[in-house]
């Protein structure tokens, strides 16, 4: 297993902390205390070819690779988790299903857009009562003639009412339980879709958590994405690859935290010298680099393993668990160092905790992540 | 439109130290960057491009790691890029440094021809000028401001007291300031090209035709006889009190240290 960044990695990751230093991270306090979608970065974004990096150039993508593209949600996390979320949430999951499932048609119609950023993506499987469980799917779709009608809602779905494209799932054949689940591409437009409540969140308030409802919407049968049936494999799939991005989303996370608190100990003075000279805050500042260095060997692990088209589900498990857990527990350390500073809106440690900890439920909570690890291991 | 734009590779200023016993550049693990005038010269050359449409040459002087400047440039827009390198060219002042340039870009064709104004490590600001001398070309430095206009640019230069707008026909040259604008990001299919499709022109003395006593350190009359750190003065005194008061007592000040 070899870790060495190329050239063209080193340059990619300096684009990637210039633009998250000069263009992210002056208006993250802003974003999150405003609960404002950043939708002038996802402009400057589109602009650099930032919201298509893995995906080849025929496909309107910038034909980077999947590690540029992880470590792109990495240093944005740093900064700004909500950024990052937009960007985890369009790529890995509404961009990626379709070019791994997709017909030549789809990915023409959808995907090159989406790649190019003209158009945004999200993805909608959870409902009310189908979370972890997701067999428990309430929306149906009904084939008529050329179309299939949706009905029902998803709840809790990342860039809805922002996001142009999603790939939404819904039952076409109760019967057969996951496997009577479809997944189709909606487009905003189409008659019968609308976005319902914004959820009021701890935090990545940036970002756009909102119901979808489904009342008669009707989806032209073109838009079924794989075959009937295929709906929940799809899902899982496209799921094991997205939690590579939220791994990277909490890593980045642990990272700014980490780097904000270094900043801090060596600042702030207390009984005559700076807090940096404590034995318990050196062992402090070890234990949390220590471990975000262990989180980023496996976030790139996994990286890197789906990047070369190895089997990576276990370790993007892995990996999600790994460095979710790190970014709890080393916001939470941040916010500690700093004291009571550390738990005002004045330093941006307390905005790192409360956006920490939907790492470890969204996209697979960690549950479900000792689940499909342990799976593997035990059958 | 044929834009030539010359940048220099530096030590990024803003994180170099220096040694306090030699009073020179520590530049081990100092990351490189492109000059900012000289960058801030590419951006006017990318605008003049997306706007009237151009091409435009990079060039630079340097040691073969000085591809990676050029790499950034081409990720940011630039068509076609050439790296200056040869162990002739060593060791060059401005001098040595502008006739091997200018050697080059004879080999070029261009309207106009683009340099930073000076560079972070040097602050020399004689190259570019020196350039549009051997190529006998109007120059314009100091240049904070420019605009297009056909066969002409109007261009505003900038100095500490005050500015000059002047109109200046092409083919000519001129030295960018940093605040001439906002230099662009490399754009992630720019980076992915520069690494995998680029071809860096190299060229080498051969490709030149120039003198060789010309160039390098044999073509450098400057000569560094000793470089040093300027020693620290004791801290500043502030004098308070009424106007009548201080002013009392900096003439007693310097009438006892006998300056006045």
């Amino acid at each position: 297993m070899q870790f060495i960044l190329s050239n063209e990695d080193l340059m990619m990751r300096d684009l990637f902390r210039k633009f998250t230093e000069n263009e992210v991270e002056p208006i993250a306090a802003e974003v999150d205390e405003n609960e404002e979608f950043p939708v002038e970065t996802v402009k400057k974004m589109t602009k650099l070819g930032m919201l298509g990096i893995p995906y080849p150039r025929e496909y309107g993508g910038a034909g980077g690779t999947y590690w540029q593209y992880i470590n792109f949600v990495e240093e944005l996390a740093c900064a700004c988790a909500t950024t990052s979320v937009v960007v985890s949430a369009h790529t890995s999951l509404c961009a990626s299903p379709i070019y791994e499932f997709g017909t030549e048609e789809q990915k023409k119609k959808y995907l090159i857009p989406l790649a190019k950023g003209e158009k945004l993506g999200a993805f909608g499987l959870t409902e009310p009562n189908a979370g972890t469980d997701a067999a428990g799917q309430q929306t149906t779709a009904v084939r008529d003639g050329d179309y299939y009608i949706l009905n029902g809602s998803k709840i809790f779905i990342t860039n809805a009412g922002y996001a142009d494209v999603y790939i939404v799932m819904a039952m076409t054949d109760r019967a057969k339980g996951l496997k009577g689940i479809s997944a189709f591409i909606v487009e905003k437009e189409f008659e019968g879709f609308s976005v319902g409540k914004k959820e009021k969140k701890m935090g990545i308030r940036g970002s756009s958590t909102c119901e979808l409802i489904f009342e008669d919407c009707k989806v032209p049968a073109e838009n079924l994405l794989g075959s009937e049936g295929k709906g929940f494999k799809i899902a899982m799939m496209t799921l094991d690859g997205g939690r590579i991005g939220i791994a990277a989303q909490a890593l980045g996370i642990a990272q700014g935290a980490y780097n904000e608190a270094v900043k801090y100990v060596k600042e702030r003075k207390q009984f005559g010298r700076s807090i940096a000279a404590f034995q318990n805050t050196q062992f402090q500042i070890a234990d949390m680099k220590t471990k975000i260095e262990a989180a980023r060997f496996m976030v790139y692990s996994a990286a890197y393993k789906k990047q070369l088209k190895q089997p990576y589900a276990q370790d993007a498990a892995m990996a999600k668990l790994m460095a979710a857990e790190v970014a709890m527990e080393v916001t939470t350390k941040a916010v500690q160092l700093f004291g009571g500073y550390g738990y005002t809106r004045e330093y941006p440690v307390e905005r790192m905790m409360r956006d920490a900890k939907i790492t470890e439920i969204y996209e697979g909570t960690s549950e479900v992540q000792r689940m499909v690890i342990s799976a593997s291991e035990l059958k | 439109m044929k834009i030539v734009v010359c940048i220099k590779q530096v030590p990024d200023t803003n994180e170099v130290k220096l040694d306090p016993k030699t009073g020179t550049l520590i530049r081990d693990g100092v990351p490189s960057i492109i000059n900012p005038d000289d960058k801030a010269g590419l951006e006017a050359a990318l605008r003049l491009k997306d706007e009237f449409g151009a091409h435009i040459t990079v060039i630079t002087m340097g040691p073969p790691q000085a591809k990676i400047a050029l790499q950034e440039a081409y990720a940011m827009g630039a068509d076609r890029v050439i790296l200056l390198t040869d162990r002739v060219f060593a060791g060059a002042d401005t001098l040595a440094t502008s006739t091997t340039i200018a050697s080059a870009l004879k080999k070029l064709e261009y309207d106009l021809v683009i340099t930073g104004r000076q560079a972070i490590d040097g602050d020399t600001a004689q190259v570019g000028p020196q350039i549009a001398e051997h190529l006998s070309l109007p120059q314009i430095s100091y240049v904070s401001k420019f605009d297009h206009k056909g066969d002409h640019a109007i261009v505003k230069r900038t100095f500490e007291d005050g500015f000059q707008t002047i109109k200046v026909k092409y083919p000519c040259l001129i030295t960018a300031l940093a605040e001439l604008n906002e230099a662009r990001y490399m754009s992630v299919a720019g980076v992915v090209d520069a690494n995998r499709s680029l071809e860096i022109e190299t060229w080498s003395f051969s490709d030149i035709d120039a003198a060789p006593e010309k160039m390098g350190l044999k073509g450098s009359p400057t000569k560094v006889k000793k470089s040093f750190t300027k020693g620290v003065k004791q801290a500043g005194k502030v004098i308070e009190g009424t106007p009548k008061e201080v002013a009392t007592a900096l003439v007693d000040k310097l009438q006892e240290k006998f300056i006045i």
